[in-house]
């Protein structure tokens, strides 16, 4: 066996008697009605004829009925008249721009039948190269969101009115106008990118004396906003190139996962993370930080510190690089050897290293600059020759607005794509100001928590039924067009502007016609803006000088870091990958997706270290087997509540290694809720509310900006609160699932890395048998003639992003089960990221590792169904076919993947009995379970994929329907090429390119060459002879460490 | 002996090279027919008015063949131009002839012959005979059972009769006898015969749930596929294209109806008589299709879109009633089966050409898929001629196979065509 020891909860660690005991009895279910009778002996129980024949009774009448309904007849209604573009039954692909809140990725649009149902990249981004986001994937769902405003309205009394026509509301808001006419009015958008808006904005300013812009970020980056004025003289976001860095610092940076641009960072960063060549060099990555996040999990080497530190650290890395500042004492020996290493990296590098920074304190950002200025990284991975307009937002204006506002002294307000009422720590101050205003106009889509302070209400389309662009990057403009007539009476608010300057008539596409001028103008003809819509992109970077850095105070800056106190206990807040800020807080896609890190799903919670919540809540979870069995086999954590900044909430606890043993984490976005939270449901929506607490009230406010840090007071409570935490769900058993290795012995030895499976393997077979496929088995060996799926994922370059999780759903109606049955393990993931840690208790490695149905030759799943619904293609495919099914679930329980998927409630409203499952609302089924089989949101199905009913079975199908696909097209063009490589879902989705698919059986495909790396390429528990087609590439860190084994310092650490 | 050979190899040659003449020819005059069934037949026929005028004659009313050439090429700018091309589009507004530029000018020659050679076939006597109905024998053999039954009852009741009165002669006594519906005997072999009997009817009963052939609803329009694609030989794929692109045929849209139906006001062909005897006034149903068009047959011209709604007023879809239904969790992908199988529409629809109107011909069973699967062939890649879909050039093992006559064909199911997953995703 191996020495190294990869684990996913403290159970595992221990090899503890309750967690045994949960892998034993994977099914966790109450006995059912016959089950219970077998304990006694089936025999000699007193009631099993009578109960047998009323069961067998019910089920046959049950049937009998539900088989003897007449067939219903159909109807066929075609078009009236066929648009030339559709063929029904054909999808239709176009090329858009996911935007949210200066978020923007551009996108591929799947439009079947009219609907958009799902999102690609658009590869012809050279920002994104085809990758997405978790979010972005999930967005498709937001256009189907039942809380979406119908219509515009007007506010009387506490309630809303329906306006009737567009005409009616503008009437409204002139003669609302007329009364303050020339005194202050504030248009409040989030970050705004789209040049055609920006120039509409400031025609509107201009029409408009006494008005002006401001635009605010739930989340900000306003101290890297003033920090890069004060340097460079310009407030703006500089373009980052990861690809071109050797050497990567970060502090406490989430850029994989939620800082700035992921997805562009992500395909960047993978660029040098790929194992290639004979002689592979790997960039190296030091993370410093003081919760666990994304990309610190990634890091070759990790570490932490208090949240109040952050500055100090920098301060030192600058010292250490020679940097004009006396090196601050930094107590840990750790951190500071750290501090040295990654100096000692950057300058090696020099020229090819960048430092990056996730704080929002000016002072700290300044002292980053000067360490870039430093390692040359300004002008080779930062470019500041160009913009990143991602974020614009400086807290001082927002925070200076909310005083004007509180004061009377703006008289009208128009909200834009923002929710500061729910994002800004006085929020609820700012509602009632905003109540109180003569004039408040809101554009959001939905009564959110502003929204709903607003004297009118004029809701704007979502972005798939919009007109639009946006230049995430100057010159890179990436061009939004409408991929389905609105569902609703809807206006987008640059046109209700155009209106509003009384520029227009009353067209209600007055923006698409602005829209369509200003880039025909800019772009020659209209020829050429066809060509750009089509692409999606239009992309001259227009080459400005780059910036020198000039005299930016430092000192000063230094002076003020110097001056930070810490605390005995802190709070970072921070946002997870899926539910970001919180304006997709009602999408239940993404608030189902379990948290790479922390793998829970629908909630917010404490996250803190095992030995602050020895000191907090007294459990002892890495030494006490019995405390920590007791507070890991329930879902009911214990709460505390957090004081900061004069705000406090409470929230579960949630132990996770590597965190700092100082900081709490609490994850921004959750908590939505109307101000009168009986109207919760119907306006934040049924998958938001209940979901959390919000964490925006601890958000620090001093003069320069908000800090997303703050010292803290924790205190136990007595209550508890369950979380529903995916973790252990599908356990390997503590079996060896991952090979992994650092680069300095994988260049040594590279065969050394699989060894041990190797020799386990050849340990299986007879004497003087040399073949394990054919020869390891008593079965034959089936041929493969034609096409060979397989799928080969990179764990090297996989950084547990999760984009590929939501993209699954989407592809294949996955259900939204709800939190009561994710806490049972019920959870329908047909991929799930599993997150191992390996190493010191303290500050764990972490290994993501994409599990997935891996369709094994020789599966054990498929010899246990007694009705052969799971059975093997020619073309390597485990089948799953449904309605064969009878639900026995003995494939799930000989799977040694854990990858079946069991449906036990009718989640997805397909069963023949209709409403069944109204009974269960509010006790098995959450309200967002009825959200999802709403008929507005099951507008997202995909019609090729079958949506399963109760009882049955279901996993990952390598996604049948997109190979049976490019088979059909292959066969058509006479093409075998084409089903060379394809895209299943999540491989689509992917921004680090980790998954490669294609057909085995073709030499020259993607799979087949990942797989020719014979030194890292290997098949989980590939000893039990199972045959898998799905194979990973063993993980190489670039750190000096011995990955995977428990360093001597650490030890003493916590001995 | 080599002579003789050379000889032959000689003749054979030549016999071949005239074969391949002889054969050209054919196809030439062929061509004529095929082209003006894939490009005109839709609007157009050789002897009568339709959609357009009857080809038939052309030579003596057009100017020229030359005029001909550039009418097919660009009607719409003839008319602008050329004053019987004028005089053509006022008779026959508001339909404006489709440019045919890709007509190659042999093309249009070979119509023309095509149109001109033309000779309507005789009417069909079979009509009146039809079909006999198909004998059904099975009531002949139930009746012939039952009597052979009975004689079997009445033989053993009269055999029980005849050793009673032996038994009572030889004065042996035997008890009273039991009467027969109360001999265990017959009891229990009436019971096997009703268990049997039920359990048979109960699955079969069972298995036809939710099957439907012959299913034959009755259509908001009566529309024929006997006069379309039989009488008029309008192609299947003119109205159903998405049977070569899609995974559904479609039902066309009510402008594809109307591409012909704006000239085609009434019905003047054969009699349409139903299954019940009744008849069909066909220029009665192309009424309802002119109210579901909001077209106005006198005026020649859509309603007015007051509403705004983006079609004429009083326009909605036809609600045709869905004949061939497939359970939800089948896939089935028309262009799969006409495009890449090659399969034609008959195979599964049956001759729907000779339906007035439509029923479910196939069963449409899971059973009668799986059937066709395995016996179908598929049109297999031949390395050495290069003839079939280079797609199953990848089949390694199957060529190898066919080469050392392992297999002779390859059919649907060798490459995996009823494997589940499939048709069940």
């Amino acid at each position: 066996m191996s020495n190294k020891q990869y684990w996913q909860n403290f159970g595992e660690l221990n090899q503890s008697e309750a967690f045994k005991q949960s892998t034993d009895n994977e099914f966790n279910e109450e006995l059912l009605p016959m089950e219970e009778l077998s304990k006694e002996g089936f025999l000699e129980s007193k009631t099993p004829r009578r109960d047998f024949l009323k069961y067998l009774g019910f089920s046959t009448a049950a049937a009998t009925i539900a088989a003897s309904c007449e067939m219903p007849v159909r109807k066929a209604i075609p078009y009236l008249q066929k648009p030339d573009n559709v063929i029904p039954g054909v999808a239709n692909y176009f090329a858009s721009t996911y935007v949210n809140g200066g978020d923007a990725i551009s996108v591929v649009v799947k439009q079947r039948d009219g609907r958009p149902i799902k999102i690609e990249g658009n590869e012809l981004s050279s920002i994104t190269k085809g990758g997405t986001s978790a979010q972005a994937q999930a967005s498709v769902l937001d256009l189907y969101d039942t809380t979406r405003l119908r219509h515009p309205l007007q506010k009387v009394g506490n309630d809303f009115k329906e306006v009737s026509t567009f005409e009616a509301f503008d009437d409204m808001v002139s003669k609302a106008m007329s009364t303050i006419k020339g005194e202050e009015m504030v248009l409040l958008t989030s970050t705004i990118h789209s040049p055609s808006t920006i120039q509409l904005i400031s025609e509107f300013l201009v029409k408009y004396p006494g008005s002006r812009h401001v635009q605010y970020d739930a989340v900000s980056y306003s101290g890297l906003l003033l920090a890069n004025e004060a340097c460079y003289g310009k407030k703006v976001l500089p373009v980052y190139m990861f690809d071109k860095a050797q050497t990567i610092v970060s502090l406490g940076a989430d850029f994989l996962g939620t800082w700035l641009s992921p997805v562009e960072f992500s395909k960047q960063y993978a660029v040098n993370r790929k194992v290639t060549g004979d002689k592979p060099s790997l960039s190296r990555h030091f993370h410093f930080e003081s919760m666990l996040s994304l990309t610190g999990s990634n890091a070759d080497d990790r570490y932490t510190h208090k949240p109040s530190e952050t500055g100090t650290i920098a301060l030192a890395l600058l010292a250490k690089l020679g940097g004009a500042v006396s090196a601050p004492a930094i107590a840990d020996a750790h951190v500071k050897a750290g501090i040295d290493k990654a100096a000692e990296a950057l300058l090696k590098t020099k020229g090819a290293s960048l430092v990056v920074c996730g704080s929002n304190d000016v002072n700290i950002q300044l002292v980053v600059n000067a360490i870039n200025e430093l390692i040359g990284a300004n002008g080779t991975t930062i470019n500041r020759a160009a913009n990143s307009n991602y974020r614009k937002g400086i807290d001082a204006e927002f925070v200076s607005l909310t005083a004007d506002i509180q004061a009377g002294k703006v008289k009208a307000l128009m909200v834009y794509d923002c929710n500061p009422v729910y994002t800004y720590a006085e929020g609820k101050k700012l509602g009632e100001a905003i109540a109180k205003l003569p004039v408040s106009i809101s554009f959001n889509g939905t009564l959110d928590e502003t929204t709903e302070q607003c004297k009118y209400v004029i809701p704007s389309p979502h972005w798939l039924e919009s007109w639009g662009d946006a230049e995430p990057r100057s010159g890179y403009v990436s061009l939004i067009q409408p991929i389905i007539n609105p569902l609703f009476k809807t206006r987008p608010f640059q046109t209700s502007l155009l209106h509003w300057m009384g520029t227009t008539s009353t067209t209600t596409d007055a923006y698409e016609t602005y829209l369509k001028n200003y880039w025909s103008t800019r772009l020659g003809s209209a020829d050429v803006w066809d060509k750009a819509l089509q692409d999606g992109v239009i992309e001259s970077a227009s080459i400005v000088a780059g910036a020198t850095c000039k005299d930016c105070n430092l000192p000063a800056a230094i002076a003020a870091i110097q001056a930070v106190k810490g605390a005995e206990t802190e709070v970072v807040l921070y946002q997870k990958v899926s539910v970001g800020n919180g304006s997709q807080a009602n999408n239940p896609w993404l608030q189902e997706l379990p948290d790479p890190i922390s793998k829970v799903t629908w909630d917010n919670y404490a996250m803190m270290s095992p030995a602050l919540a020895k000191q907090i809540i007294g459990i002892d979870i890495v030494n006490n087997q019995r405390q920590a069995d007791a507070y890991e086999v329930t879902p009911d954590k214990p709460v505390v509540k957090i004081t900061a900044n004069g705000k406090s909430i409470e929230l579960p606890v949630l132990i996770l290694p590597g965190l700092n043993n100082a900081t709490i984490a609490v994850a921004l976005g959750y908590g939505r809720a109307s101000a009168d939270e009986t109207l919760s449901l119907d306006r934040v929506g049924k998958s938001a509310t209940g979901a959390g607490k919000n964490a925006y009230p601890l958000v620090g406010i001093n003069g320069t900006g908000f800090s997303y840090a703050a010292t803290a007071s924790v205190e136990k409570t007595n209550t508890t609160y369950p979380l529903a935490q995916t973790q252990v769900h599908g356990s390997s058993e503590s079996r060896p699932v991952i090979y992994e290795t650092n680069l300095s012995s994988f260049l040594a030895n590279p065969e050394a890395l699989l060894e041990e499976p190797r020799s386990e393997r050849m340990g299986l077979l007879a004497e003087g048998k040399t073949d394990f496929v054919k020869e390891g088995t008593i079965y034959p060996d089936y041929e493969k003639p034609g096409i060979k799926w397989g799928m080969s994922i990179d764990l090297n370059t996989c950084t547990g992003c999760s984009a590929c999780v939501v993209a699954c759903t989407a592809e294949n109606n996955v259900s939204v089960v709800g939190k009561i049955q994710v806490q049972k393990a019920h959870e329908m993931h047909w991929l799930r990221i599993d997150r191992y840690f390996t190493g010191d208790v303290q500050n764990p490695d972490v290994v993501f590792q994409p599990m997935l149905c891996q369709h094994c030759d020789n599966a054990p799943c498929e010899n246990v169904c007694p009705v052969a619904a799971t059975n093997h293609s020619s073309e390597g495919l485990n089948q799953m076919t449904y309605n064969r099914c009878i639900g026995t679930r003995y494939c799930a329980n000989n799977c040694p993947y854990k990858v079946r998927r069991f449906n036990w409630l009718d989640f997805s409203g397909a069963d023949s009995f209709a409403d069944n499952q109204e009974p269960l609302r509010g006790k098995e089924l959450n309200e967002a379970v009825f959200q999802m089989n709403d008929d507005l949101t099951r507008m997202v199905l995909n019609p090729d994929v079958t949506v399963r009913s109760r009882g049955v079975i279901e996993k990952c199908s390598f996604c049948v329907q997109r190979l049976q696909d490019s088979k059909l097209e292959a066969k058509k063009q006479q093409d075998p090429s084409l089903v060379r490589n394809v895209k299943t879902a999540c491989m689509q989705a992917c921004p680090t390119n980790a998954i490669s698919f294609g057909n085995v059986n073709d030499k020259s495909s993607d799979v087949s060459i990942a797989r020719a790396d014979k030194n890292r390429n290997f098949y989980v528990l590939e000893q039990l002879h199972v045959l898998p087609n799905v194979s990973y590439l063993a993980k190489v860190r670039n750190t000096d460490r011995q990955v995977g084994v428990v360093e001597e310092h650490a030890e003493e650490a916590h001995s | 002996m080599s002579r003789y050979k050379k000889f032959i190899d000689k003749s054979l040659v030549a016999l071949l090279f005239f074969l391949t003449l002889s054969l050209n020819n054919q196809a030439l005059a062929a061509d004529g027919e095929a082209l003006f069934k894939a490009n005109c037949a839709n609007c157009h026929k050789p002897d009568v008015d339709y959609t357009g005028p009857a080809l038939k004659g052309w030579s003596k009313r057009v100017p020229s063949q030359e005029w001909v050439y550039k009418w097919v090429a660009n009607p719409a700018q003839m008319i602008a131009s050329d004053a019987y091309a004028k005089s053509l589009f006022e008779k026959w507004k508001p339909t404006v002839m489709t440019a045919f530029s890709n007509l190659k000018k042999e093309d249009i020659d070979a119509i023309l012959k095509y149109v001109d050679d033309y000779t309507p076939p005789a009417p069909a006597t079979a009509a009146a005979g039809g079909a006999a109905p198909e004998s059904d024998n099975s009531l002949m053999f139930g009746i012939l059972t039952l009597v052979l039954a009975v004689v079997a009852f009445i033989l053993l009741q009269v055999n029980s009769n005849l050793r009673k009165l032996s038994d009572e002669k030889e004065g042996i006594h035997r008890g009273e006898p039991v009467p027969f519906y109360r001999n265990k005997t017959y009891l229990m072999a009436a019971v096997l015969v009703l268990f049997a009997f039920g359990g048979y009817k109960t699955i079969s009963g069972a298995i036809g749930l939710g099957r439907m052939k012959n299913y034959q609803p009755v259509q908001p329009i009566y529309y024929s596929h006997k006069v379309h694609a039989g009488v008029n030989q309008i192609s299947c794929l003119y109205c159903h294209g998405g049977a070569q692109d899609s995974k559904h045929a479609n039902i066309p849209s009510v402008n594809v109806c109307m591409n012909c139906h704006k000239g085609i006001k009434e019905y003047k062909g054969d009699a349409i008589v139903r299954e019940d005897g009744t008849q069909v006034d066909g220029t009665a149903e192309i009424k309802k299709l002119y109210s579901y068009a909001g077209w106005n047959p006198d005026t020649k011209s859509y309603n007015p879109d007051n509403n705004m709604d983006g079609v004429p007023d009083g326009a909605q879809p036809i609600p045709w009633v869905k004949i061939h239904n497939l359970p939800d969790h089948v896939y089935f992908n028309h262009s799969q089966h006409v495009k890449v199988g090659k399969q034609q529409c008959q195979t599964c629809h049956g001759n729907i050409q000779e339906m007035p109107e439509v029923y479910q011909f196939a069963e449409l069973s899971m059973g009668w898929c799986i059937n066709c699967h395995r016996e179908s062939k598929v049109d297999f890649y031949n390395k050495e001629s290069g003839e079939g879909n280079k797609f199953y050039s990848i089949y390694e093992k199957f060529h190898t196979d066919l080469k050392n006559h392992k297999m002779d064909s390859v059919t649907v199911e060798k490459i995996g065509g009823t494997e589940c997953q499939k048709c069940h995703y």
